[in-house]
C-alpha cells in the first residue's frame, strides 16, 4: 500500500460509519483480551518472563550483526542459502529467482508479514507464477483482494456471512445448495480446496517467528498445520525473514516462546511450533530439497542507532493490536498500512519515513495498553510521541495544530498573562454556556462539540479565586 | 502544633483552573483534613502535556522548568488528576536527559509528586472520609493514573467510605475514554466512538453519577452523556470525597 | 541477493558503533560466542518441576486440555490393540499408515489380523498415521516429533487422524529438558553424529485448529482433526 493512497482521517471516518465492521471488531474484543489476561494470570513467571524475553532481543540487537554472521554460517553448513536483501526489490528479485530456477507454476504461503511487507503475491502473480495463501485468515483476504487487517487474524474485519458468500462465489466446484452457514463447514470447505493445492506446489513461502543462530533453525509458529504442510510438500522451501528475527539460542527461543502465544491468542503454546534447519537429510523420505533464506533489511538495520530500536524487540504477537481502542474502533485496514494498531503506527514511519505516515503516530489517545500488555516490554507511546516529536522538528505535523501549539505555549509560558486570559475565557465560556451550563457549538472547537457539548466553566479560575481568597486571609 | 506541618503545593491543572474549580477547593480541603498545609504558587499554568504530546518538545521543557521552579520549596506537589501528576512523575525527568542539573531536579520533583487521592491514602495513610452521598455511582479509571501510576484500588476503597454510597463497577473501567488530550479533537469520529462505548458502558450499571479523577476524561464523557441527554451527573472524585456537591455537576446548569 | 550482504552488515555495524573501539569489538565477539556455547536457560516456569509419575500426569492434563485424547497401555506390546480400539470406537477404517520406526514394526501387530498396516510416508490419501515421540513436554502438554528415516514429517501433518505413541519414560518438565535430550542424541549418532539439528523439529500441543472466522476455535484446519496419546507406563 502506498503512501498516496492513504487519507487516514477518511479512512478512520469511514471505519467508523461501517457497521458490518463494528460487528466483526467486537469479536477482537471479546476474543483476545479475557483469554491473554487468563493465560498470563495462570503463569506465576509471567512477568519475569518478560523481562527475560525483553533482555535476551537487547542483548540479540547489540549483536546482531555478529548473530546474523554466525546464523548465516549455520544455515550454510546444513546446505542451506541466505539471499542478503536491502529492501523489498531486492528480496523479490532474490525469491522471483529461486521460484524460476525451479521452474514453479505454483507457490504455496504459510502467513508471513514480510510477505506483505515486500507485495510479494503481486510480482509472483506478475511473473507468471500463483500464490496461494495457506493461512485460512489470508486466504480469505487474497480472495477478497484485500489485505490482512490484523497481524495474527488476518480476516477479523470480516463476518461469517461474508465469507460464506464469498466462498459461494469462488468454490464453483461444490453444489450451490450445500449448507456454509456456520464456522466449521467454511473451515472444512477451505480444507478441503487448499489440500490439493498443497500437493501440487513447487515451492512453499513461510515467514519465521525467529531465526536461531546457534543452530541456523527458522522457527514458525502456528495453529492451523499450513505452515508445515507448505515447507515439507514441495521440493523448495524459502523461509522470508527480517533481521531482527534472529536469537541466539534455542533456549532464547524457548523464553520468548513462553510469552508469544499466551500474549497472542492466550494460548498455553501454539499448536505448532516448528523448528527447520536445511534441506531434507539424506537418509529422510520426505522435506524439501532445497533450503533458501531471504533476509530481509529494509530499513531496519537503521533503527539500531536511536531511540527506535526498540521497535526490534517485537515478536509480532498482536497483543497491543488486541488491546488497542483506536483500532477496536476503526480495523486495520483504515491506517492503510502493512502493520496497523500500535506496533504499525511505530513500525511504518520507520519503514516508509515520517512524511508519509505521519497522521498514524497521531492516532493515538496514549492510554498505554498497549504497553502494559507488550510482551516485549516495548514502550509503544513514547515511540509514538518520538515520531510526533521528528513530525514536528520536520515540520511535518500540519501548519495548524503548530500554530495552535504555540500560541497555547506562548501564553503557558507567561503565567500572569495566562492567568489573565485564562480569566477572561472562563468568564466568557461560562456566558455563551448560559444557564444550560454547557456549550453546542463553539467556533475553532468544531472537533469537540460536534459529537459532545463543551460543559462550561464555573465562571472564576481557581487562581483567581485562590489569590482573591489569600488575600483576604492575609 | 507539634509537628511542623507537611508543606503540599497545589499543582491544580490547567482544566480544573479554568473549567471547574470547586475540584481544586474539594482538594485544598482533602488535603488540609489530611493535616497538610496547602499552598497554590502563582506561577502554574499547565503541566505541558498539550505541547509534549503534540512533538513539541522545547516548549514542554520550558513549561516543565516553569514547574519544577515553582514547586521546589514543597514536601509535597499533589494534583487532582492522574495524567498531569504522571506527567510531572514519569515524564519530566525524560524530558531533560541528559541535562544533568535539569534532570535531577526534575527527578526530585518527580519523586514528591502524587495524584491526589493515592496522595491521601498511600502518603497520609487516609482510610476514610467523612462524606456522604446517597445512591449509586460508577468510577472511570483514567488511563495515566491506571497504567503509569498504578492507582485503581486507592479511590474505591475511599469511596467505600462515604455515606450511602452505592458503587457498582463500570465494565471496561480500564479501556480509554477518547478524551486522550489532542487527539479528541484531531480525529473526532474515532474519539466519539470510544466515548459512545464508554457511555454505553456507564449506562449499563444503572448508575446515575458517573465519577474520575481526572477533568479532560470528566469534561469528555459529560459532554457524551450531555448531547445524548443520558440522565448522569458527572463529577470529579474529588468532590464526592470532599462532601461538596453543592454546585451543578459537569456539564449542568443551575436548577431550575 | 547476497550482493547486499556486505551492504546490510555494514549499516548493522554503523548502527553499532563497529570498528571504533577493538577492545569492544572483541568483546562483543567473546560475549556471542560464550552466549551460543552457555545455552543459558531463562527462568523455567516451577510447574513442572515434578516428580517422573506427576510429569506424565501435568503432560497428560495439558494434551487434554487442548484436545488431544490420552489412553494409557502397561507396555508396547498393548499398542497395536489400543490402536484398533480407538479405530474401532473412532468408526475410522482399520487403516494405518506407520513410520519406518523399527520400534513401531517390531509391536505384535499379528494380533490385530483386522488392522492393515503400511509403512512410509504419509500421502495425501491417507487416513490415519502412527508414530513415536522424541519426547513429551508435560509444561503445556507438548509433542516433540523428530524428524529422520523412521519418523517422516508428513505423518504428523496429512492424516486427518495422528496416532502417536509415547513413553512415559520420555516426558519430561520444560522444553529445555528436551532440548537436552535433543542434542545429546544428536551428538550420539543421531543425523550423521555431527550434533546438528534434524531437518525438522515439531512442537504438537493437540490437534490443528483456527479461529480465523470471528474468534470462533475449530479444530481441523489443514493438520489433523484428531490428536490420539497412546502412552506406555513402563518404565524400563
Ligand atoms: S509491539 Fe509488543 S505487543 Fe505489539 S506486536 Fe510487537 S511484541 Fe506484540
Amino acid at each position: 500500500m502506498s503512501a498516496a493512497d492513504r487519507s487516514f482521517s477518511e479512512n478512520a471516518r469511514a471505519a467508523v460509519a461501517d457497521p458490518q465492521l463494528r460487528r466483526a471488531m467486537h469479536h477482537v474484543k471479546e476474543g483476545f483480551i479475557g483469554k491473554r489476561a487468563k493465560a498470563a494470570a495462570r503463569l506465576p513467571e509471567f512477568e519475569v518472563l518478560r523481562d527475560a524475553a525483553r533482555d535476551i532481543k537487547d542483548h540479540t540487537l547489540a549483536h546482531l550483526d555478529l548473530y546474523l554472521e554466525r546464523y548465516e554460517a549455520q544455515v550454510i553448513e546444513r546446505g542451506g542459502q541466505v539471499h542478503w536483501c536491502a529492501g523489498p526489490a531486492e528480496a523479490r528479485a532474490a525469491i522471483l529467482d529461486i521460484c524460476r530456477q525451479a521452474g514453479a507454476r505454483t507457490v504455496t504461503k504459510g502467513k508471513s508479514m514480510i510477505g506483505e511487507e515486500i507485495d510479494i503475491n503481486a510480482h509472483l502473480e506478475a511473473a507468471g507464477i500463483t500464490p496461494v495463501e495457506t493461512d485460512l485468515g489470508e486466504y480469505i483476504v487474497q480472495m477478497r483482494h484485500e489485505r490482512p487487517s490484523h497481524i495474527i487474524a488476518p480476516a477479523v474485519h470480516l463476518t461469517k456471512d461474508v465469507i460464506e458468500a464469498d466462498f459461494r462465489a469462488q468454490h464453483r466446484q461444490f453444489p450451490a445448495d450445500r449448507s456454509l452457514s456456520e464456522v466449521p463447514e467454511l473451515v472444512d470447505e477451505a480444507r478441503q480446496v487448499l489440500r490439493q493445492r498443497f500437493l501440487d506446489a513447487d515451492v512453499g513461502i513461510t515467514g519465521a517467528n525467529f531465526l536461531v543462530a546457534e543452530t541456523g533453525s527458522s522457527i514458525i509458529v502456528t495453529n492451523e498445520g499450513n505452515g508445515d504442510l507448505t515447507q515439507i510438500l514441495p521440493r523448495v522451501h524459502i523461509v522470508i525473514a527480517s533481521l531482527e528475527k534472529v536469537v541466539p539460542t534455542l533456549e532464547d527461543a524457548a523464553t520468548i516462546l513462553r510469552v508469544l502465544a499466551r500474549s497472542a491468542t492466550g494460548q498455553e503454546f501454539s499448536t505448532y511450533t516448528t523448528v527447520s534447519t536445511g534441506p531434507k537429510r539424506p537418509d529422510d523420505v520426505d522435506g524439501p530439497e532445497v533450503y533458501h533464506v531471504v533476509l530481509l533489511d529494509n530499513g531496519r538495520s537503521d533503527l539500531l542507532d536511536g531511540p527506535f530500536r526498540e521497535i526490534l524487540r517485537c515478536i509480532r504477537c498482536g497483543a497491543c493490536i488486541n488491546h488497542c481502542p483506536v483500532y477496536h474502533t476503526i480495523g486495520g485496514h483504515a491506517y492503510g498500512s502493512v502493520y496497523p494498531g500500535p506496533i504499525g503506527a511505530v513500525l511504518t514511519p520507520a519503514l516508509e519515513g515520517i512524511e508519509a505516515a505521519a497522521d498514524l503516530p497521531e492516532a493515538s489517545s496514549f492510554c498505554g495498553r498497549c504497553e502494559a500488555v507488550c510482551p516485549m516490554r516495548i514502550p509503544l507511546p513514547k515511540l509514538l510521541r518520538h515520531w510526533r516529536e521528528r513530525a514536528y522538528d520536520q515540520r511535518v505535523t500540519p501548519g495548524r495544530l503548530r500554530a495552535g501549539i504555540g500560541l497555547w505555549a506562548f501564553f503557558a509560558r507567561r503565567p500572569a498573562l495566562y492567568g489573565f486570559v485564562t480569566g477572561l475565557a472562563a468568564r466568557l465560556l461560562r456566558a455563551l454556556g448560559g444557564r444550560g451550563g454547557r456549550l453546542a457549538r463553539l467556533p475553532l472547537a468544531g472537533g469537540w462539540t460536534r459529537f459532545r457539548d463543551l460543559p462550561a466553566p464555573e465562571g472564576r479560575t481557581f487562581r483567581s479565586q485562590w489569590a482573591a481568597k489569600k488575600g483576604a486571609r492575609s | 502544633m507539634a509537628e511542623t506541618p507537611i508543606r503540599v503545593g497545589l499543582f491544580v491543572t490547567c482544566l480544573v483552573d479554568l473549567f471547574r474549580p470547586s475540584v481544586g477547593f474539594a482538594a485544598v480541603k482533602l488535603l488540609e483534613d489530611a493535616g497538610c498545609q496547602v499552598d497554590v504558587p502563582a506561577a502554574q499554568t499547565c503541566c505541558g502535556q498539550p505541547a509534549y504530546n503534540s512533538g513539541d518538545r522545547a516548549d514542554a521543557k520550558a513549561i516543565a522548568a516553569q514547574v519544577i521552579a515553582a514547586f521546589e520549596g514543597f514536601d509535597y506537589v499533589v494534583a487532582p488528576s492522574g495524567s498531569c501528576a504522571g506527567m510531572l512523575r514519569e515524564h519530566y525527568p525524560l524530558l531533560f536527559a541528559g541535562d544533568a542539573g535539569m534532570e535531577a531536579r526534575a527527578r526530585a520533583l518527580a519523586g514528591r509528586t502524587y495524584e491526589l487521592v493515592s496522595f491521601l491514602t498511600d502518603v497520609r495513610g487516609v482510610r476514610a472520609v467523612d462524606a456522604s452521598f446517597p445512591g449509586r455511582v460508577t468510577y472511570h479509571d483514567g488511563c495515566s493514573g491506571l497504567r503509569e501510576l498504578g492507582i485503581r484500588a486507592q479511590p474505591r476503597a475511599l469511596l467505600a467510605s462515604v455515606a450511602g454510597l452505592d458503587l457498582t463497577e463500570l465494565p471496561d473501567s480500564d479501556v480509554c475514554c477518547g478524551f486522550g488530550g489532542t487527539f479528541c479533537v484531531k480525529y473526532p469520529d474515532i474519539s466519539n466512538a470510544m466515548v459512545g462505548a464508554k457511555t454505553a458502558c456507564v449506562a449499563e450499571t444503572g448508575a446515575k453519577t458517573l465519577l474520575a479523577g481526572d477533568l479532560g476524561c470528566l469534561l469528555n464523557m459529560a459532554g457524551k452523556l450531555r448531547r445524548d441527554g443520558v440522565d448522569v451527573r458527572v463529577r470529579h472524585v474529588a468532590e464526592v470525597l470532599a462532601g461538596m456537591t453543592a454546585q451543578p455537576a459537569i456539564g449542568d446548569g443551575e436548577p431550575g | 541477493m547476497s550482493g547486499d550482504r556486505e551492504r546490510v552488515l555494514g549499516s548493522l555495524r554503523r548502527g553499532l558503533g563497529r570498528g571504533q573501539d577493538a577492545t569492544a569489538d572483541t568483546a562483543a565477539r567473546t560475549a556471542v560466542a560464550q552466549r551460543i556455547d552457555r545455552r543459558q536457560r531463562g527462568p523455567i516456569p516451577a510447574r513442572s518441576d515434578l516428580n517422573p509419575a506427576a510429569q506424565v500426569e501435568l503432560f497428560e492434563t495439558m494434551a487434554r486440555e487442548q484436545a488431544a485424547t490420552v489412553v494409557h497401555v502397561a507396555d508396547p506390546d498393548g499398542v497395536p490393540a489400543a490402536v484398533a480400539d480407538y479405530l474401532k470406537a473412532a468408526n475410522l477404517p482399520p487403516r494405518v499408515r506407520v513410520a519406518p520406526d523399527p520400534a513401531l514394526g517390531a509391536l505384535p501387530w499379528d494380533g490385530q489380523p483386522l488392522l492393515e498396516i503400511s509403512t512410509g510416508r504419509a500421502a495425501a490419501e491417507d487416513l490415519v498415521s502412527l508414530t513415536g515421540a522424541f519426547a513429551g513436554i508435560a509444561e503445556t502438554g507438548t509433542l516433540m516429533l523428530r524428524s529422520g528415516a523412521e519418523h517422516p514429517t508428513t505423518l504428523n501433518f496429512l492424516p486427518d487422524v495422528h496416532i502417536v505413541v509415547l513413553r512415559a519414560a520420555d516426558v519430561v518438565g520444560p522444553y529445555e529438558d528436551a532440548l537436552d535430550r535433543l542434542r545429546s542424541h544428536e551428538s550420539n549418532g543421531g543425523n550423521g553424529g555431527n550434533g546438528a539439528m534434524p531437518r525438522t523439529v515439531n512442537f504438537v500441543t493437540g490437534p490443528s485448529r483456527t479461529a480465523d472466522i470471528e474468534q470462533t476455535i475449530q479444530l481441523g484446519a489443514h493438520g489433523p482433526r484428531r490428536l490420539h496419546i497412546i502412552l506406555i507406563d513402563e518404565t524400563d
